[in-house]
């Protein structure tokens, strides 16, 4: 996450230890319940997210990238080699879980409306730690470390918080995924996934929580669209580079992203350049755009 | 009331401060007082280690050897914001202001560094009452509120200063360390910057890393004088000016 600045390339192994822990604690159980599982997948990405966080926050920039990209890779050949997550064959969650009062998840509608309610729940959550004492705190550390430090505020503390925060959503995302499939595999913990995120946010726009559900939406529209043999015939095998291609030239054209599009249309009927005077905020909210993805059919 | 029945507390203490990197010693032996209501200045030629002397002081660089010693505490062993929060403050060299936001925000997410409550996610950070009010006090103090809502990145350089200075003061510091908080100002902000520090210093113990010669000798109570990582003089301004050695190798005279 980050608010902070920071770039997290390792965000797929909360989603996929969250996913896998759903799945592994309702592996023995008769009726698995929404009301244990939800706070244990949230609970072992947080946990991995602390140890990860509390080493690589030690370093900073691309080698913050690259530490965490490797502590994501590290948990994928675990899951991968061992035993213990089945290896890539992956498991199954045969049984549903269901929420209090006895609703089953096992409803694609009421799936979908649970879906909506977290997805809100995290955003509104999202957005009151953004505007909270401490989330000033972590736009004053991303913009100026040095004086927050002499300052009095300790830097690491918040941006480990910060961190285990964005892992904590991932792992939900993580148990949304898993109930929704019913599969989890090694994949969903390998780094494609990772990345998918990070091109979420800034296909969406950098800095704001809409621009990564934006972000969300239109990637996973936009891999839809060219999956769709219906719309691109046999061209649809190569999906990739479609999507690539328009994300590229979404990038070339929208430097801020898709959110940025009304600002541009604005300037343009104003015969105005684009003002340079506001403050670009980099903030990185994947997790958001992470639930999202758990929709895309 | 003079500053000499003030001087009795020592608010910070270094002892033998010593910083090498490598080969080369930046800090040698260095031993300095500040005490409440006093200016106490430190110059030096360039790289003579004043700036490694303040950053030794707040934390910023680990020491090589010695003490540092805050309120009677020994901190020798505190990091930076540690020692910030026991009411160290720091001003720096270069602009460390947070250019996107406020003049306002600025001195009020410096004031929330006494009042973090991280845990109080549900309450708006920027409409803080007691973080506002402690940034509303600072801001009147140095007579910043003409400029409080615009953007700190598009205001003069001299009120940026003025800025630097304000926040290090909204975290409610005991000891002001300043380094060159009079650079690229004019004559006349620095007279006002002058008097604002000679105003408050009757609450703090300041150390003033400066090169403005001028402004070093009209408000300093002492002054400490380096060249090389080592002290080569101390006293007040008038004793100072005539020591031999800082003739010499400072002021540029054969003595």
């Amino acid at each position: 996450m980050g608010k902070t600045g920071l770039v997290c390339f390792g965000q797929a192994a909360f989603f996929g230890l969250g996913a896998y822990a759903t799945v592994l604690l309702s592996k023995d159980v008769d009726q698995p319940l929404v009301m244990y599982l939800l706070p244990a997948s949230i609970g072992v990405a947080a946990l991995y997210a602390l140890f990860v966080g509390a080493l690589s926050l030690r370093t900073k920039g691309v080698y913050f990238i690259m530490v965490t990209l490797a502590f994501a890779q590290m948990a994928y050949y675990v899951i991968h080699d061992t035993p213990l997550g089945g290896g890539t064959d992956g498991i199954y969650l045969y049984v549903k879980p269901s929420l209090p009062g006895a609703l089953m998840l096992d409803n694609s509608v009421r799936f979908y409306w649970f879906t909506v309610v977290v997805l809100f729940a995290v955003l509104g959550l999202l957005g009151l730690i953004t505007r909270s004492r401490f989330g000033r705190a972590l736009v004053g550390i991303k913009l100026n470390e040095q004086r927050m430090k002499a300052t009095g505020y300790n830097s690491y503390f918040y941006q480990l918080a910060a961190f285990v925060i964005s892992g904590a959503i991932a792992g939900l995302a993580g148990f949304m995924f898993a109930v929704k499939d019913g599969y989890v595999n090694p994949e969903l913990l390998s780094w494609h996934q990772s990345g998918a995120v990070l091109i979420m946010i800034i296909l969406g726009g950098l800095g704001y929580l809409r621009g990564a559900l934006i972000g969300a939406f239109a990637f996973a529209l936009l891999e839809e669209i060219f999956r769709s043999e219906a719309i691109f015939g046999t061209f649809s095998k190569h999906w990739h580079l479609g999507l690539g291609l328009t994300i590229i030239l979404c990038v070339a054209l929208l430097p801020k992203g898709l959110i940025g599009i009304p600002e541009i249309l604005r300037n343009q009927l104003m015969g105005q350049s684009a003002s340079d005077l506001d403050a670009v905020k980099i903030e990185k909210i994947p997790q958001a755009s992470t639930v999202q993805s758990v929709r895309e059919p | 009331m003079n500053t000499a029945h003030l001087s009795s507390e020592v608010l910070m203490r270094g002892q033998n401060l010593r910083r090498a990197w490598g080969g080369i010693i930046a800090v040698n032996d260095v031993s300095i007082e500040l005490k409440k209501g006093q200016i106490h200045a430190v110059i030096g030629t360039n790289g003579a280690g004043k700036s490694t002397l303040i950053n030794l002081l707040s934390g910023e660089i680990p020491l090589s050897a010695g003490r540092v010693e805050l309120l009677g505490q020994d901190v020798t062993q505190w990091s930076q914001h540690q020692r910030a929060q026991a009411g160290l403050g720091k001003s720096y060299q270069r602009n460390t202001i947070f250019n996107e936001l406020t003049v306002l925000e600025n001195c009020r997410l410096s004031a929330q560094s006494r009042f973090q409550q991280v845990w109080k996610f549900w309450q708006d950070g920027q409409s803080c009452q007691t973080t506002l009010d402690a940034a509303l006090f600072v801001i009147r103090k140095t007579g910043l509120e003409s400029i409080m809502y615009r953007i700190a990145g598009e205001i003069s350089h001299g009120q940026k200063r003025q800025l630097e200075v304000a926040m290090c003061l909204a975290t409610q510091p005991k000891i002001l360390l300043l380094d060159e908080p009079l650079a690229g100002m004019g004559a006349d902000e620095t007279d006002r910057m002058l008097n604002f520090l000679s105003s408050i210093k009757s609450e703090h113990a300041i150390l003033l890393v400066e090169h403005d010669m001028d402004a070093v000798f009209k408000v300093a109570d002492v002054i400490t004088v380096m060249v090389n990582g080592f002290v080569i003089a101390y006293g007040s301004a008038a004793e100072v000016k005539e020591t031999p050695a800082v003739k010499i190798a400072y002021l540029g005279e054969e003595a």
